[in-house]
């Protein structure tokens, strides 16, 4: 069974605007994170399927590079969270209003 | 099955090499060296940059491209190359005395610095998206760890962490226009390549302008442009003096390189959809800036909103997309690199004792106390409100010509106008200090020689190619020519 590139991309559509909701939407900053790493997967996603489609390997090598990013991405986020949550002991964005939001 | 390398050169990212190999050789001499001795990593870091310096001035006037395509080589790169090395060079010379005063003179704040200047170098030279991708995370990924860099502070974890979740929310975005622009070019992401394919696929038509308005979305947040500017004034606050100042120059000027790169060559078939968005984000970008910054009684935020407002009139070389708009384009931005370094220079002196006078306040009566200091923040604060015979002015001038000579005259007067709106809060700043008596006695300003270097330098500058723009906009003028599209 050959499933249709327009599938694909409704899917990741589906998937980016769900991300982008959660981003708006919550206000803990691990779910926040939780949220971007899932509209990231949605381009992955959006890669895949036009990279099956087109038979061109570019997006399949560009799914390789979004996830090594992601993963640097969280690794530093992971960190900025800890000295956070030391120094103020909250990991809402709410209660993170020293400077202006 | 025999696989066939590619042939390159390595000599033609030499730059990056050079830089990355210092970076990784500062990290090093820090984690072997004895504790406490921290004295390498400046003297490092400035021979990195020299060292790339000269490699890049070897290299100019090269033209072509390299490794399998991926990367330009040419005079248009080589340009910004000396931009970041400028900017990285001074943030450098400005970071010492301040970072020492922290007890924070870490060794990994110069290797992070490198690193995120290879990352521009990466954005400005990209020839494919997935190099313009990497370059951008490259160069972020350091800056979110170097504005968090004082991890006991409240406010600098705030500003890191803001920073990042905005930053990499923008980046999503700016992937998943590149993804929609892969599905609708066919399956290429060289630049070079996505005009004619574009130009052959009419049925995607819906699919090229969701890609072009995400990947505006993405490069309208590293720019700081309105409506994705919420996170700077915030950031900048927060964030270490030094690094507000690298992040206001390199990471600015970085993304207009790479914002500038993409649309000129990319997307001439879509110019009349992508100039009316910009259009309308120009001049809203300029006017809130100029408005709000009118406001701020924060050194510091009143910079962030007054680098907002030069990112509209940045945008302004964007849209007028000719020849002058893009040799405006690189001028403004090495203008801009020389006087908003000066700038935070004299923030960081004047800030003393770990930022404890960030007020505009704290500026009354400097005139008095200390006449040189004063003096060169008032050419800093002509040059950034475009008064001859600074750079800025210069910069002004090219950019609102390049967009009368496109055609958009309104959108010349619009920016003239807020020019003058400008000028009323950099004089403020220089009223304050010369017919204000000081509010309180400011107290001796210990003037450490790298910061005093870095002032006398970008003075000179600023004087220097405002008196004599010629030789920068031959160069410019020389590296444009990498876009055949522009007239």
């Amino acid at each position: 069974m050959v499933v249709p590139v327009s599938y694909y991309l409704a899917l990741s559509i589906a998937l980016f605007a769900l991300g982008v909701i959660g981003v708006l939407v919550r206000r803990n900053v691990l779910v926040i994170m939780m949220c971007i790493e899932m509209m990231l997967n949605a381009v992955n996603l959006a890669f895949i399927g036009f990279a099956d489609y087109f038979k061109a390997v570019d997006g399949q090598m560009f799914v390789f590079f979004v996830m090594t990013v992601a993963a640097a991405e969280v690794a530093v986020g992971l960190a900025l969270i800890v000295a956070i949550f030391r120094n103020r002991a909250t990991v809402y964005v709410d209660e993170l209003n020293i400077l202006k939001w | 099955m025999t696989l066939t390398i590619p042939t390159f050169s390595l000599e033609s990212i030499g730059p990056w090499i050079t830089l990355s190999v210092f970076a990784i050789a500062i990290l090093l001499t820090d984690a072997l060296s004895p504790k406490g001795n921290r004295t390498a990593a400046p003297v490092l870091a400035l021979v990195g940059l020299a060292v790339a310096g000269f490699q890049t001035v070897s290299l100019w006037g090269k033209t072509g491209m390299d490794f399998a395509r991926m990367v330009y080589v040419d005079n248009f790169s080589f340009f910004f190359y000396i931009v970041f090395i400028l900017g990285t060079g001074l943030t450098v010379l400005l970071s010492l005395q301040y970072l020492k005063d922290y007890g924070k003179n870490l060794a990994e704040y110069y290797a992070l610095l490198l690193f995120a200047t290879v990352g521009m170098m990466l954005m400005a030279s990209g020839s494919h998206l997935i190099m313009i991708f990497l370059g951008i995370e490259v160069m972020s990924i350091a800056v979110y760890v170097l504005a968090g860099l004082f991890r006991e502070d409240a406010r600098s974890n705030e500003a890191a962490l803001k920073y990042l979740l905005l930053g990499a929310f923008a980046s999503a975005f700016l992937l998943f226009g590149m993804a929609m622009l892969y599905g609708a070019s066919g399956g290429t992401l060289f630049l070079n390549d996505l005009p004619a394919r574009l130009a052959g696929a009419e049925t995607f038509k819906p699919l090229t302008l969701l890609a072009v308005a995400l990947l505006i979305v993405g490069f309208g947040f590293k720019v700081a442009s309105v409506p994705f500017h919420m996170w700077t004034p915030d950031v900048y606050e927060g964030a270490p003096t030094s690094v507000t100042a690298f992040m206001a120059v390199g990471v600015k000027a970085a993304a207009f390189a790479a914002f500038a790169r993409v649309f000129f060559l990319a997307f001439p078939v879509l110019q009349p959809d992508w100039q009316m968005v910009l259009w309308v984000l120009a001049v809203a970008t300029m006017t809130l800036g100029n408005i709000v910054a009118i406001a701020q009684t924060n050194i510091k935020r009143m910079l962030a909103y007054s680098s907002i407002a030069h990112a509209g009139y940045l945008l302004v070389a964007i849209i007028a997309a000719n020849q002058l708009g893009a040799v405006s384009l690189m001028y403004y931005l090495l203008a801009y690199t020389l006087m908003n370094l000066g700038a935070f220079g004299v923030v960081i002196l004047v800030g003393r004792k770990k930022d404890s006078y960030l007020s505009i306040y704290d500026y009354s009566g400097l005139g008095f106390q200390h006449p040189v200091l004063a003096a060169s923040m008032a050419l800093f604060m002509f040059a950034l409100a475009g008064i001859p015979p600074t750079a800025g002015f210069v910069g002004k001038f090219y950019v609102f010509s390049a967009a009368v000579q496109a055609g958009y005259i309104w959108l010349a007067i619009i920016g003239v106008m807020n020019s003058v709106v400008s000028v009323y809060y950099y004089l403020r700043i220089t009223v304050l200090m010369y017919m204000k008596p000081a509010e309180a006695d400011l107290g001796p300003v210990s003037f450490a020689p790298a910061v005093t270097a870095t002032l006398a330098l970008t003075a000179l500058g600023v004087l220097l190619i405002g008196v004599f723009p010629g030789f920068i906009y031959d160069l410019a003028m020389n590296s444009v020519k990498v876009f055949p599209g522009l007239l």
